[in-house]
């Protein structure tokens, strides 16, 4: 069965749409984990009853999430080699090695201490209970790097050569791969942008509560780590963003070129906040743009010269043959876009959040509340918001965390489709990557039988973390006050129910 | 023994470590529904392996990433040559992990029933396909001189494959079952003894069947002896269950995927995917790998982490070490 569509297309929409959806889940996995574990940590030390009925809350939103991020992260290992195995045949020998290295020891970590942690309540003296998170979390962190390693190869391919008579590239420099700018700024900027995510999960949850008065204390502490988490993660997530821009006008000129729309090389450079382009005429039609702030963006300099779209594409030329080395231009602006604007936005969000609940010494006498009291919303030094205003923050707290999740998508489609024709930028082109042997309508069978299925656990999950998240953090059992002494359990009562079970 | 035999074994022993462990637990799946009588008794079966399944199941994700790494044209090959049967197993695997941690989630009789039906069947279904999968890569595939797999799905469904699916269909049901004795207290141990009786009989008929032939087909010395000892450990293991030595039967019955593993792969040797068009076109361990520094770094890798991992994997089954029965199930534990 063929369509009368290019080779690469639908296993690029296949690729685009598991890899988009795993990345749901990915970021909130890698934040709740360590935030879980922070307030794990906060219940060992403190013994406040607070932390740990907050740890069991959000450790099973955790888990509803993680388990989808394991099952949908299994599609990622194979997929390599079902639809793209040209680009596997050429690459492996580079792009192998991280996956194994991330399979090895990261899913490893992860997946074992998971199981220590669900089912270790009552089998693990506490401070080994809590380091069964903490190695998730570094399982989590570890992952994220060497994925993110193998993907910097792939913007920015060193540490290789190629063999001719074998027809593939072959690596020579594996610490080059693991250590290149590359991948430090790309895991930098993923990983603040990771917190950003789980902090403004754990903002908005909290403001759902906390707008209907509902289990006060465990909400305020979540609310603060939040916002704590939502602000330094945000300011890391420009920081980093600032940097791999960068990076990226050094070793991906087109794609920086597309996401601002710049058709033709320009000294000083504007940034450009609104554009209308023709991509057949190669230019825009509409644009509103800030003077000389892109030239900035690419170089630290109001006024050097940014090569546009047009000009790096009669380079690649010239480089590469004939062909059209220009992205899809309206995806990678907007995409640009939409990721700082959601980004950022739940940024300020968290900001503003934090200074209208700041705690009690900066607020006047009248406006201070006790532990079990919703905080006033101080704008002003002091005065608080009014009765008609107050509701909306909690509103607009809650819907904030849907926005690190589309700004996490929008990123990684404009870097992914930003750095078209190319799958390995300036080596491999995506046409050649594909399976020859793969039939179009196996390739289709499978992407409907994905996306039918994704679109159905998607339903089941939003479901279940709407449950849990309104039954709200759970009460305490003796037993959770009591954990053992002994790994394996105390042998108390040999009859007695597990603190867990499937 | 040059670094590619080295990795030829290492792929072999990711495997040989999936199948012993996911073995057991895609055994206790099937159980759910051919030994447990009701919903307490499939909650027990589900917990013996709740705590481990998903680090056991890692062990297919490192066999793929390190058949990336070190043989990528046999990732290639495979992967995209079997794309529909990998498919399906994919879709089980997604499947699975859902249902064991939503099953309990919700009280509802239609949610947790139909997460008990998908856990049997995506237990079954891969327990099947991967000895068709191997079945296959044994015998040999029509590849071409480009390296692509150019039979269609239909000749992947052979006789002595579907047999292969057989064997490993009943030999883990049997470890299994083995396994559910061992870690369980109560009527269900008894019954699964009797049920591993059953299910090993069976096992050790297909079995002997299927590596008779293997052996016939593409077997040397050494498969032989790792025939033998597989056929050995199985009796073993069947007899040690029936005096009720539940712990000499588990270890004999992972002896016998071990050993069964290990002759696949010896009679494959130095072969990774024999083709059946032309013996020029195979693809093997040489043509198959990638270069000497990867497989450098590579082995590196495997030399530190592999006994970290068995380490604190070992360290979790002795954490979980105590029998359960229907008494340690709480009511409403969602």
């Amino acid at each position: 069965m063929d369509l009368a569509l290019a080779p690469e297309t639908l296993a690029r929409w296949q690729f685009g749409i598991t890899t988009v959806y795993h990345f749901l889940f990915v970021p909130l996995t890698i934040s709740l984990a360590a935030l879980t574990a922070g307030l794990q940590t906060a219940w060992v030390r403190t013994e406040k009853e607070k932390y740990l009925r907050a740890t069991k809350f959000w450790g099973k939103l955790f888990l509803i999430n993680i388990a989808m991020g394991v099952v949908t992260g299994i599609v990622q290992e194979f997929q390599f080699g079902m639809n793209w195995s040209d680009y596997s045949r050429f690459v492996g020998d580079i792009f192998g090695a991280p996956l194994a290295f991330e399979a090895l020891i990261a899913f490893f970590f992860e997946s074992t201490f998971i199981g220590l942690w669900i089912f270790g309540w009552d089998k693990l003296p506490k401070k080994i209970h809590l380091a069964c998170i903490w190695m998730v979390s570094i399982g989590t962190i570890l992952s994220a790097y060497f994925i993110l390693a193998a993907n910097s190869w792939m913007q920015h391919p060193v540490g290789y050569k190629i063999d001719k008579a074998r027809g593939r590239a072959e690596l020579t420099d594996f610490l080059a791969v693991l250590t290149q700018n590359t991948a430090l700024s790309q895991a930098f900027h993923t990983l603040s942008a990771a917190f950003l995510t789980g902090g403004a999960f754990m903002v908005g949850i909290s403001a759902y509560h906390l707008a209907r008065k509902r289990h006060i204390r465990e909400m305020k502490t979540s609310l603060r780590l939040g916002l704590i988490t939502v602000v330094i993660a945000g300011l890391l997530t420009a920081v980093s963003g600032d940097t791999l821009g960068k990076v990226m006008f050094k070793q991906q000129p087109m794609k920086m070129a597309a996401a601002e729309a710049l058709w033709d090389g320009q000294k000083p450079a504007p940034f450009s906040i609104f554009a209308y382009g023709d991509v057949e005429k190669g230019h825009n039609t509409v644009a509103i743009e800030i003077p000389g702030l892109l030239s900035f963006l690419a170089d630290d300099n109001f006024t050097s010269e940014v090569p546009g779209i047009n000009d790096v594409n009669k380079a690649e030329q010239q480089k590469f043959g004939p062909g059209d080395y220009r992205p899809n231009i309206p995806v990678a602006f907007w995409g640009f876009r939409w990721m700082i604007g959601f980004g950022m936005a739940s940024f300020a969000i968290g900001l503003a959040g934090l200074w209208l609940t700041r705690k009690k010494f900066m607020l006047p006498q009248h406006l201070r509340v006790g532990e079990d009291e919703i905080p006033h919303l101080v704008l002003f030094p002091k005065k608080a918001l009014s009765p008609k205003l107050a509701p909306w923050f909690w509103r607009i707290a809650t819907w904030t965390m849907a926005f690190p999740l589309i700004a996490n998508s929008w990123g990684w489609i404009f870097t992914e489709m930003g750095r078209q024709p190319w799958v390995v930028y300036g080596v491999l082109q995506t046409r050649d990557a594909v399976s020859p042997g793969v039939s179009q309508g196996e390739v289709l069978t499978s992407l409907i039988v994905f996306t039918s299925l994704y679109a159905v656990l998607a339903v089941v999950e939003v479901k279940l973390l709407a449950k849990y998240v309104k039954a709200g953090p759970p009460e305490l059992t003796e037993d959770d006050l009591n954990p053992p002494t002994k790994i394996g359990g105390d042998t108390r009562d040999a009859d007695k129910p597990m603190a867990f079970s499937y | 023994m040059e670094l590619h035999d080295v990795w030829f074994v290492l792929i072999a022993v990711l495997w040989t470590g999936y199948f012993f462990l996911e073995g057991f637990d895609f055994g206790v799946g099937i159980l759910t529904k051919l030994l447990a009588r009701d919903r307490a008794e499939r909650r027990v079966l589900i917990n013996t392996i709740g705590p481990v399944w998903d680090g056991n199941e890692v062990w297919l994700l490192t066999a793929g990433g390190a058949t990336f790494a070190a043989f990528p044209e046999w990732y290639a090959t495979l992967f995209s040559g079997f794309y529909l049967p990998l498919l399906l197993i994919l879709v089980c695997l997604i499947v699975r992990g859902v249902a064991f941690e939503y099953r309990a989630k919700r009280p509802e009789e239609n949610w947790q029933r139909n997460w008990e039906t998908a856990i049997f069947w995506t237990s079954l279904l891969p327990a099947f396909l991967w000895g068709v999968a191997f079945g296959n890569i044994v015998r040999g595939v029509k590849i071409d001189q480009h390296f692509e797999y150019v039979g269609s799905v239909w000749d992947l469904l052979n006789p002595y494959a579907l047999l292969g699916g057989l064997v490993t269909l009943s030999l883990f049901t049997f470890h299994g079952a083995v396994f559910t004795a061992l870690k369980t207290v109560g009527d269900i141990r008894t019954r699964a003894r009797q049920l591993a009786r059953w299910a090993g009989l069976v096992a050790a008929v297909l079995a002997v069947a299927f590596l008779l032939w293997t052996q016939a087909h593409s077997g040397d010395g050494k498969s032989l002896i790792a025939l033998i000892v597989a056929v050995v450990a199985l009796v073993g293991a069947l007899t040690a269950n029936h005096l009720g030595r539940e712990g000499w039967a588990f270890s004999l019955s992972g002896l016998t995927i071990v050993a069964a593993v290990a002759m696949l792969f010896l009679s494959l040797f130095p072969d990774v995917m024999p083709s059946t068009l032309n013996g020029d076109w195979s693809l093997t361990v040489s043509n198959a790998s990638s270069s000497p520094y990867t497989l450098k770094i590579m082995t590196w890798l495997a030399v530190i982490a592999t006994p970290l991992v068995l380490l604190y994997q070992g360290w979790t089954y002795w954490v979980f070490r105590k029998r359960i029965g229907t008494q340690h199930i709480a009511e409403a534990a969602h």
